[in-house]
C-alpha cells in the first residue's frame, strides 16, 4: 500500500506540468472564448446571443469565404495526396535502405526552416521579378513576367509545400509495413500495375493516405501565414477573417464565433469524409 | 506422361556470387516434385526465375514446352504459394480466392461457382465473408493455396509454406497437401529445407547445394542409395567417419578401423553410416558384419524413433544408433557396454 501512494505522487508530480500547460493555456482561453462567442455588446455591458453566429450565415461574404477556404482545402490535401504518394512509395519500395533514410532527412529540411521563411522563399521563386520569370524572359520563353504572386495560384503552392510533408509521412510508415510479397502475389495473379496499385497499395496505406489527410486539411485550413502573404488581397481565406475581427475591428465576440465555426465545420467536414470512405478513426494512424 | 516444366542449364548470377549454376531437370506433369537444400542454396532463386520474378542469366525454362523467356510473372501459366502466404489484409476470403480470377475478366457467375468450388476442395465452406487476419494458421495455408489453385495453373510452385506453423499442424498439412495434389493432378513444385516435408510428400526429390543439384531422385532411393556425400548428410541422420586409406579392398577410417569393403572403382574420402544400420549386439549367422565395440552415452527416447548415443571404446568417436522396434533393448542405460555391427553393403563411402 506504501509504495502505491507514493508512486501516485510521483505520478501526479510529473504529469502536473503537462497538466497546468493544458488547462492553462488551452483548456481555459476556449472556454472563455467559448463564453464571448456569446456574448455582444448590450446597453448595460455585455449580453448573451446567437448574433455572432447567425452573422456568419446571414452575411454571404462570410460564407462564401468559409467554402472558398474548405474547398481549397480539400483540393490541397487531394494535390498532397497526388504529389506525394510516389515519393513516400520510391522512398520506402524502391530505393534502398542504404539512402531512403538519408533521403527521408532531407524531405524535413523545410520543416528547420520554418513556414514563414519558407512562404517568403516562395515569395522570391514567384515574383515578377522572381527565378522563375526572370530565368523564362532570360531563355527568350515569354517577353513579359507572368504574374503568378498574389493569386490563389502562389497561395496553393505554398499551403501545398508547408503541408505536404505530413502526408508523406504517415503514407511512408503503411508503406513500410506493407509486405512486398502481396506486390508480387498480386503480379503472380495476373494483375496489372495499374491493379495492383488500385486494389492493392491504395487499400493497404488507406490508414497512413487517412491520418496524413486529416493532418494536411486541418493544416492548410486554420493556415494564416501562406494565404496572408502568397495570397495576397485576392485571397478569400477564412482565417483572415477571424484575424481581422480580432484585431481590425476589435470584435473578439465574432473573431471567437468565427474560430469555433471554422473548428466544428470543418471537423464535420473530416467526419463526413470518413464515413464516404468507409474509414474508422481508430483505424487510422495505426 | 509428359514434361510439364523443363529447365536447361539455368544459371543465375548475381554480382557477388552464383545463385544457381548450370541447372538442368524436368518435371512430369501431375507429379509432385521437391526441391530440397539448405537455406542460402539458391532454391527461392530458381523458384522466383520459373515463376518471372528474377530474370536468369543464362539458360531456357519451358513451361509445357514453350519458352518462358521475356514473359512477365502475370503471363506464367504458374502461380505461387508464398513463403509468408501473402494473403491480402483487406480482403477476406472469397475476396481474396477471387483476386486472380477477377483478373481474367470472367462474368461474376463464373467466378463466385469457382471460388466457391475451390473453398470446397480445400474445406473452407462457408468461410468466405472471413477476414484473412481471423483465420488460423492451417486456415490462412488454405487460402493461399485456393487462390493460386482457383486460377488453374500449369504449376503450382510452393515456397516452405509450412515453414511458420508449429510443429503438429505441419504433420497434419503435410499429409493434407499431398492428399490434395493427388486429387486435383496440378504439378507441384515444392522449396523447403525440411527433408522430412520433401520426403513424406514428394514424388520426386531434388537435392540441391551451392546453386547446384545434387541428386533427383525418389525420396525411397534419396534416402537408401544417396549420390554424393552431401546427400548422405543432409537428408536423413547419418554417422560420418573421415577414410585415411582405401587398398586391398579394405577402407582405413581415421579413427583406425581396418573395414572391408570389396570392389569400389574410386578411392573414398568419406564414410557415411545411417543410424539403423547399426545392430546391436548382432548375432553370429549374420554374415559381412563389421563389428566393433561402444558404450552408451545417453538414451535420446522419441518413441519409435528413439535412438541412442554411443561412444566407440576404441576410438572414443560419438555416433548414433537407433534402438530396434521391437523393445527388445528397453533397459539399455548409459555406461553399457555393447557390441555393434554394420553390413558391408550399409557402408556408403563417397570421393567428397
Amino acid at each position: 500500500m506504501e509504495d502505491k501512494k507514493s508512486f501516485n505522487i510521483t505520478f501526479y508530480l510529473l504529469i502536473l506540468p503537462v497538466l497546468l500547460w493544458l488547462i492553462v493555456l488551452i483548456v481555459l482561453p476556449h472556454i472563455d472564448l467559448f463564453i464571448s462567442s456569446f456574448q455582444v455588446d448590450g446597453d448595460n455591458g455585455k449580453v448573451f446571443s446567437f448574433d455572432n453566429y447567425t452573422t456568419f450565415f446571414k452575411n454571404k461574404i462570410y460564407w462564401l469565404t468559409f467554402i472558398n477556404t474548405a474547398a481549397y482545402a480539400i483540393g490541397i490535401t487531394l494535390l498532397a495526396f497526388v504529389v506525394t504518394f510516389p515519393v513516400a512509395f520510391y522512398l520506402t519500395k524502391v530505393v534502398s535502405r542504404k539512402y531512403a533514410s538519408f533521403l527521408s532527412l532531407l524531405l524535413l529540411i523545410p520543416l528547420w526552416i520554418g513556414e514563414l521563411v519558407t512562404v517568403y522563399g516562395w515569395m522570391i521563386i514567384l515574383g515578377d521579378h522572381g527565378v522563375i520569370n526572370e530565368s523564362l524572359i532570360y531563355f527568350g520563353i515569354i517577353d513579359k513576367p507572368i504574374h503568378m504572386l498574389y493569386t490563389n495560384i502562389s497561395m496553393s503552392i505554398g499551403l501545398l509545400y508547408i503541408s505536404m510533408l505530413f502526408m508523406v509521412i504517415p503514407i511512408m510508415t503503411t508503406l513500410e509495413s506493407l509486405d512486398d510479397s502481396l506486390i508480387e502475389a498480386a503480379s503472380d495473379l495476373g494483375a496489372s500495375k495499374w491493379t495492383i496499385f488500385r486494389r492493392i497499395i491504395i487499400p493497404y496505406s488507406m490508414p497512413g493516405i487517412t491520418s496524413g489527410g486529416i493532418i494536411v486539411f486541418m493544416l492548410v485550413i486554420g493556415d494564416y501565414v501562406a494565404p496572408d502573404i502568397l495570397g495576397g488581397k485576392s485571397s478569400l481565406w477564412f482565417t483572415e477573417q477571424i484575424y481581422n475581427e480580432f484585431l481590425s475591428t476589435f470584435n473578439w465576440g465574432e473573431g471567437a464565433a468565427f474560430g469555433f465555426l471554422l473548428l466544428m465545420i470543418s471537423s464535420s467536414i473530416i467526419w463526413a469524409a470518413l464515413r464516404i470512405s468507409g474509414q474508422k478513426l481508430e483505424r487510422v494512424g495505426s | 506422361m509428359g514434361k510439364i516444366l523443363e529447365i536447361k542449364n539455368l544459371t543465375k548470377e548475381f554480382k557477388e556470387f552464383t545463385a544457381v549454376k548450370d541447372v538442368s531437370f524436368f518435371v512430369e506433369e501431375g507429379g509432385f516434385f521437391s526441391i530440397l537444400g539448405p537455406s542460402g542454396c539458391g532454391k527461392t532463386t530458381l523458384l522466383r526465375m520459373i515463376s518471372g520474378f528474377i530474370k536468369e542469366s543464362s539458360g531456357e525454362i519451358l513451361i509445357k514446352g514453350e519458352s518462358m523467356s521475356g514473359i512477365p510473372p502475370e503471363k506464367r501459366p504458374v502461380n505461387i504459394v508464398f513463403q509468408s502466404l501473402a494473403l491480402f489484409p483487406m480482403m477476406n476470403v472469397r475476396e481474396n480466392v477471387a483476386f486472380g480470377l477477377k483478373r481474367q475478366k470472367l462474368s461474376k457467375q463464373e467466378v463466385d461457382e469457382r471460388v466457391k468450388d475451390m473453398l470446397g476442395r480445400v474445406s473452407l465452406h462457408g468461410f468466405e465473408k472471413k477476414k484473412v487476419t481471423e483465420l488460423s494458421g492451417g486456415q490462412r495455408q488454405r487460402v493461399a493455396i485456393a487462390r493460386s489453385l482457383v486460377m488453374k495453373p500449369s504449376i503450382l510452385l510452393l515456397d516452405e509454406p509450412l515453414g511458420a506453423l508449429d510443429r503438429k499442424l505441419r504433420e497434419h498439412m503435410k499429409i493434407e497437401l499431398k492428399l490434395l495434389q493427388k486429387e486435383i493432378g496440378t504439378t507441384f513444385i515444392y522449396i523447403t529445407h525440411d527433408q522430412s516435408e520433401a520426403l513424406v510428400m514428394s514424388d520426386k526429390v531434388a537435392v540441391m547445394n551451392k546453386g547446384r543439384f545434387e541428386q533427383i531422385d525418389t525420396p525411397r532411393n534419396l534416402y537408401k542409395n544417396p549420390k554424393t556425400a552431401f546427400v548422405a548428410g543432409f537428408v536423413g541422420e547419418s554417422n560420418r567417419f573421415e577414410l585415411t586409406d582405401y587398398s586391398d579392398h579394405k577402407l582405413t577410417t581415421e579413427n583406425g578401423w581396418k573395414v572391408e569393403k570389396p570392389n569400389l572403382d574410386f578411392t573414398p574420402k568419406v564414410l557415411y553410416i545411417r543410424p539403423e544400420a547399426l545392430i546391436i549386439e548382432p548375432t553370429d549367422d549374420i554374415a559381412d558384419l563389421f563389428k566393433f565395440e561402444v558404450v552408451i552415452k545417453t538414451i535420446l527416447f522419441d518413441g519409435s524413433n528413439t535412438k541412442v548415443s554411443a561412444i566407440v571404446t576404441s576410438s572414443k568417436d560419438e555416433l548414433l544408433i537407433s534402438l530396434p522396434q521391437n523393445a527388445k533393448f528397453e533397459d539399455l542405460k548409459e555406461g553399457d557396454k555393447v557390441q555393434v555391427g554394420v553390413n558391408y553393403n550399409d557402408l556408403k563411402c563417397y570421393k567428397e
